[in-house]
């Protein structure tokens, strides 16, 4: 044993050996490290420390660099901890730091090693263990260390003091009330003529207070005094951080700091810092306008240097002032234009925040259109930013914005045929979205939906089938708006339409059933209303027809203003319409051909579908299964019941009426408008008598184990268009299918062409269309580049110089919002527990707890927690707990709590000497009058802590 | 706060990790590949900061090696340069004219600085000449403590146990 232990060390390869070893391998670097891993595995287990530690060395430097697993070595590491040697030691705190975590087991073990350490006269041994704690103190480390670190905080040497301040920040996170014990000691170290002791401090507060600030208002004194007096530009940086978050809670120190940190801006050389006096003022000092104004000033600075950095971190403050402060914005708006074509990413994406800034409702369609024009110039990723951030733009607050949506409309449209576009989602929702909220900009959007779905080049690009999928959804939902409802069908019925993912071709037959019923309900009302004329069959049909009549108008209504306003765009449906006339039907019908619902467009239309459809009823998609079986259903009925109709129009027969209610009756259920749906509104239905939401369903798990839930693609009836994923096995199927069905529909696709020739791709010829997309633009030169940008530093100089609202021609179209808040519910953001413990703790000590009381019991917290309860007999109590409850909630009793400041203020230099004698810092003299008052007060159990603003502000 | 430092060659090799924040064995791996994918893909003259999952890295290249540091969003991004600048300034000073190579094969060391200087992820120690010291004495520390273990009565003394 002896021998091999001793073979071990001298041949033990030590932490150099390894990386030249690793350096030179031949073998590969997954097999040297698993060889490496094996002689450590060996080492490790040595009963020589100084071999166990090295084998760890070398473990936690695999660890580091290669990813090694060393939590097996857990244990190893807490024996060379223990060593007495430092090296050995320092090598087992390396290792512990690096691999422990809350769950590690051996933590428990540690707590008296790191205890001794903590307490050992070499400092280097102590700041092992600080350092060992600051990375994996848990709370039970910190709670049994508190004392040690209260010990620490006041030791005489700066390099053990500084690394015990630093470990407070991970003591009081885990552990708040150590608080109570080491806070005092803390706070004096803020006067501590060290400035390491003194930069740990502030760094340490600066942490706290980014949590919970309002606690911290108090220390504000020695905050000030550092402001004002430190020199030292890490600790100044710190201070400002602190004022940052405190200055908004409290206005009169804002007034007060205001002057110190302009001067700063003013004085320092250091970038760093005069960029944290910036940043300080436009987050928390923007109402004091000439701060703001010294602030834009150096901005400017900042924005025209040439070093990245600073440009960078100019735009970033210009991006915080813009809300506040617009007119800083459009101060720059030169430079943050030009920022637009940087070569740099980060760059580019501050200046287009900036630019969506300045974006306002005259400025908006210029602006749009030229970062559009300018997306499609970009690199894919900027371009999507681009799209991105003008969508979220205008749809912001319900398209507060927008003045025109029927300009919005189309931009959504031009957005979609931008090449590089994956806002597939976004302009999917939103298409879908205004259609619903605004009634007025239908008409627009179905014309959108119509040249999105007509282009067989879109179908290709996987990131378009969403908006497809949208575009669909309209032209289905919005059918009488649409000039040529036959052409939206042939669309949606295009070959190349199985391209598109299974949820998304069930939209689009679903909207071709919508447009089904739609053409034949309105073929019927016309040709109904023809019989109309005709007395003979007035009798019969009366009552149908008086109980139509307001329908048939309101359909009318929104059908013809379309038509005669656009008489010029009648021509292609005058084909139809001509094909009719040959026929030699009665002149009357000449009438009726202007809206292209003829007898014979009808049957066309539902012969065509037919073909499309019928492949489909053998798909294996559940969804598209049924809704295609649904279709070729409707067609049969339709068929069958009206072959008078289909010879011969002019006889009505009693049996088609029956066909008349059934179409009516479905196209009354789609034309029922869909509106938008609040958020809320489930919150509002009220829950049925018997019914117990609450129930646990663990055991429903039981009797359900075995049956296999469908995936919920293919089932979600509602919006089959949300979250679906293309399935590759089923949809090669179908498109087996489908190329079978376009065999039989040749002659069909032969007219489809014929009609549609311009959006085929050439290479039809060979009857395999290509499914590529076309190419994306090359991206131009870097100076065709530098003059776009030119071009639109111009346009939008112009743009954002008419500052007059431009005149429309017609005044905003009504955006349908819902009453009650739409707007995703604010939930109130819940505090992390054990950050409310913290700030509870921090308070007591601060605002004059009893902090012997508190300090002396562990279970301080609790008690004081208990104590309102408590005392509920004394009416004096009452009130004070209620000051308690307040409090704790942040209450805003500014003025009370001034009051109270200003006429203690007198008392306090008395109490001072009376209770100040031991404790320097002001907290301690709070502390000491709240003592006092309470003693006046005679109520030992409850402790009122309305927070004291000290008076230094006035 | 820094939320943890990695050095990263331009050939993507770690030569150095050191986490503030909690992140277990896997997410350090992802997140190394991914910070590396980012920072390593940078040209020369663009600004120093990646907006990196709701945090920023700031990142400064010194000859072969990429200096990087993940820190809050609100944190100044500045302060992390002259931070990662000091750091180098510190290696520089105990190695003498630093290089890759002092790095690889004084893995430890490097590290050992980097806790003089950092604690917590907070800087602890703004003064190279201090930061030199204190190392200084933990070298002598362990020096004696080699020596004695080299010696050979303490070899006898194991091989005799």
């Amino acid at each position: 044993m002896a021998g091999s232990s001793i073979m071990e060390t001298l041949f033990q390869r030590t932490l150099e050996d390894l990386i030249k070893g690793m350096r030179l391998q031949l073998i590969g670097e997954s097999v040297f490290i698993s060889k490496a891993l094996e002689e450590i595995r060996r080492e490790i287990k040595s009963t020589d420390l100084h071999t166990k530690s090295i084998a760890l060395q070398k473990l936690t430097y695999l660890n580091s660099l290669h990813a090694v697993d060393m939590s097996w070595a857990a244990f190893h590491a807490v024996e060379c901890m223990s060593s007495s040697r430092f090296a050995e030691k320092r090598i087992g705190y390396v290792a512990a730091s690096q691999s422990f975590n809350e769950s590690t087991p051996v933590l428990l073990l540690i707590t008296n090693q790191l205890r001794k350490d903590l307490t050992s006269v070499n400092e280097y041994e102590a700041s092992l263990a600080l350092e060992c704690l600051a990375k994996i103190g848990t709370v039970d480390l910190a709670r049994d260390l508190t004392p040690e670190i209260f010990t620490l905080l006041s030791s005489s040497k700066v390099f053990v003091r500084k690394k015990s301040i630093g470990v407070t920040m991970r003591v009081f996170e885990k552990y708040p009330d150590a608080v109570r014990v080491c806070f005092k000691r803390l706070v004096e170290n803020l006067e501590s003529s060290d400035p390491q002791s003194l930069s740990a401090t502030v760094g340490v507060f600066c942490e706290l207070a980014a949590k919970d600030p309002r606690s911290y208002l108090p220390l504000a004194p020695e905050f000030y005094r550092i402001l004002v007096d430190s020199r030292n530009n890490w600790v100044l940086i710190k201070v400002l951080k602190i004022f940052a978050k405190l200055a908004p809670l409290e206005p009169r120190l804002a007034k007060k700091v205001t002057e110190p940190i302009c001067e700063h801006m003013r004085r320092t050389g250091a970038k760093s810092l005069m960029f944290e006096c910036v940043r300080t003022v436009v987050e928390s000092l923007s109402v004091y306008e000439s701060a703001v104004k010294l602030a834009v000033a150096k901005i400017r600075e900042l924005l025209l240097e040439d070093d990245p950095n600073l440009k960078y971190l100019g735009l970033h403050a210009l991006s915080i002032v813009a809300p506040k402060h617009l007119w800083a914005v459009l101060e720059n708006k030169e430079v943050v234009i030009k920022s637009l074509s940087d070569e740099d990413a980060n760059i580019k994406l501050e200046s287009l925040r900036l630019v969506m800034a300045m974006v306002s409702e005259s400025s908006i369609v210029e602006i749009c259109r030229v970062l559009v024009n300018y997306a499609l110039k970009s690199d894919p990723e900027f371009c999507n930013e681009i799209l991105g951030s003008i969508l979220s733009t205008c749809a912001r607050n319900f398209y507060e914005i927008v003045m025109d949506f029927e300009w919005y409309v189309s931009l959504l449209g031009e957005m979609s045929r931008t090449p590089h576009c994956q806002k597939g989602e976004e302009i999917e929702s939103q298409l879908i979205d205004v259609g619903m909220r605004v009634r007025d900009a239908r008409p627009e959007l179905v014309r959108v939906a119509r040249s999105l779905l007509i282009d067989p080049a879109l179908l290709g690009n996987p990131f378009l089938n969403r908006i497809l999928s949208a575009a669909a959804w309209v032209s289905g939902e919005y059918v009488e708006y649409s000039l040529n409802p036959f052409e939206l069908a042939e669309a949606l019925i295009q070959p190349r339409a199985s391209l598109l993912p299974a949820s998304i071709r069930a939209v689009y037959l679903q909207s071709i059933f919508k447009i089904l019923i739609f053409c034949v309900n309105s073929y019927l009302s016309q040709t109904e209303t023809l019989a109309d004329w005709e007395p003979k069959v007035l009798d019969s049909i009366s009552d149908l027809a008086s109980v139509r009549a307001p329908i048939e108008g309101e359909c009318e209504e929104a059908f013809n203003p379309r038509v005669l306003g656009q008489p010029s765009a009648d021509n292609s449906i005058e084909d139809i319409g001509n094909v009719d006339d040959g026929d030699g039907q009665t002149s009357k019908f000449v009438s009726f051909s202007k809206n292209g619902f003829t007898r014979e467009s009808i049957a066309n239309l539902l012969n065509l579908v037919e073909v499309a459809i019928r492949p489909l009823s053998r798909s294996l998609e559940v969804e598209i299964l049924e809704r295609a079986c649904n279709i070729l259903g409707l067609i049969e009925v339709l068929k069958r019941e009206m072959p008078a109709v289909f010879q011969n129009e002019k006889v009505l027969e009693k049996e088609e009426l029956e066909v008349l209610k059934l179409i009516k009756l479905m196209n009354d259920a789609f034309s029922e408008e869909l509106g938008p749906v609040s958020v809320s509104a489930q919150e509002r239905v009220p829950i049925p008598d018997g019914l117990v939401l609450k129930d646990n369903l663990a055991d429903l798990d039981e009797i359900m184990g075995d049956v296999k839930l469908p995936s919920a693609s293919s089932f979600s009836l509602e919006s089959p268009y949300y979250g679906h994923r293309m399935d590759p096995a089923s949809s090669n199927v179908q498109s087996n299918e489908d190329s079978e069905a376009s065999n039989e529909s040749m002659s069909l696709l032969a007219e489809h062409r014929k009609r549609h020739g311009l959006y085929y791709l050439p290479s039809e010829g060979n009857g395999t269309i290509s499914n590529d997309y076309p190419p994306a633009n090359d991206l131009k030169s870097v100076d065709t580049n530098q003059d776009d940008t030119e071009d639109f530093v111009k346009l939008t100089a112009q743009s954002l110089v008419s500052k007059k609202k431009p005149n429309y021609a017609k005044p905003r179209p009504v955006v349908v919002k819902l009453d009650e808040g739409e707007s995703v519910p604010v939930v109130p953001k819940k505090q992390d527990s054990r950050d409310d413990l913290l700030s509870g703790a921090v308070r007591d000590i601060l605002l004059g707890d009893d902090a012997e009381k508190l300090s002396s019991s562990i279970k301080g917290k609790e008690k004081v927690n208990m104590d309102p309860l408590d005392s509920k007999e004394n009416m004096h109590d009452m009130e004070n707990s209620h000051h308690r409850k307040t409090t704790s909630r942040r209450s805003k009793q500014q003025p009370h709590r001034k009051e109270r400041g200003r006429t203690s203020l007198e008392k306090l230099g008395k109490e001072k000497e009376e209770h100040g004698g031991k404790v320097k810092s002001k907290s301690s003299h709070r502390h000491g009058r709240q003592k006092s008052r309470q003693k006046a007060e005679g109520s030992s159990d409850v402790i009122a802590q309305t927070p004291v603003i000290p008076d230094f502000l006035l | 706060m820094i939320h943890f430092v990695l050095l990263i060659s331009r050939q993507g090799k770690v030569r150095l990790t050191k986490w503030y924040s909690a992140y277990p064995q896997k997410e350090r791996t992802k997140v190394i590949r991914e910070i590396s994918g980012e920072v390593l893909a940078r040209g020369p003259k663009l600004c120093n900061f990646v907006e990196w999952r709701g945090l920023k890295v700031v990142y400064r290249r010194y000859a072969s090696l990429y200096f990087c540091m993940c820190i809050n969003q609100d944190d100044n991004e500045l302060e992390v340069l002259e931070i990662i600048h000091h750091y180098v300034e510190t290696l520089d000073r105990y190695f003498g004219s630093v290089c890759e190579l002092d790095l690889i094969f004084n893995f430890h060391k490097a590290y050992y600085i980097l806790d003089e200087l950092l604690l917590a992820g907070e800087l602890q120690e703004s003064s190279k000449k201090t930061v030199a010291r204190l190392i200084a004495g933990q070298d002598a520390l362990v020096e004696t403590a080699k020596e004695e273990a080299n010696s050979i009565s303490n070899i006898i003394a194991q091989a005799s146990k």
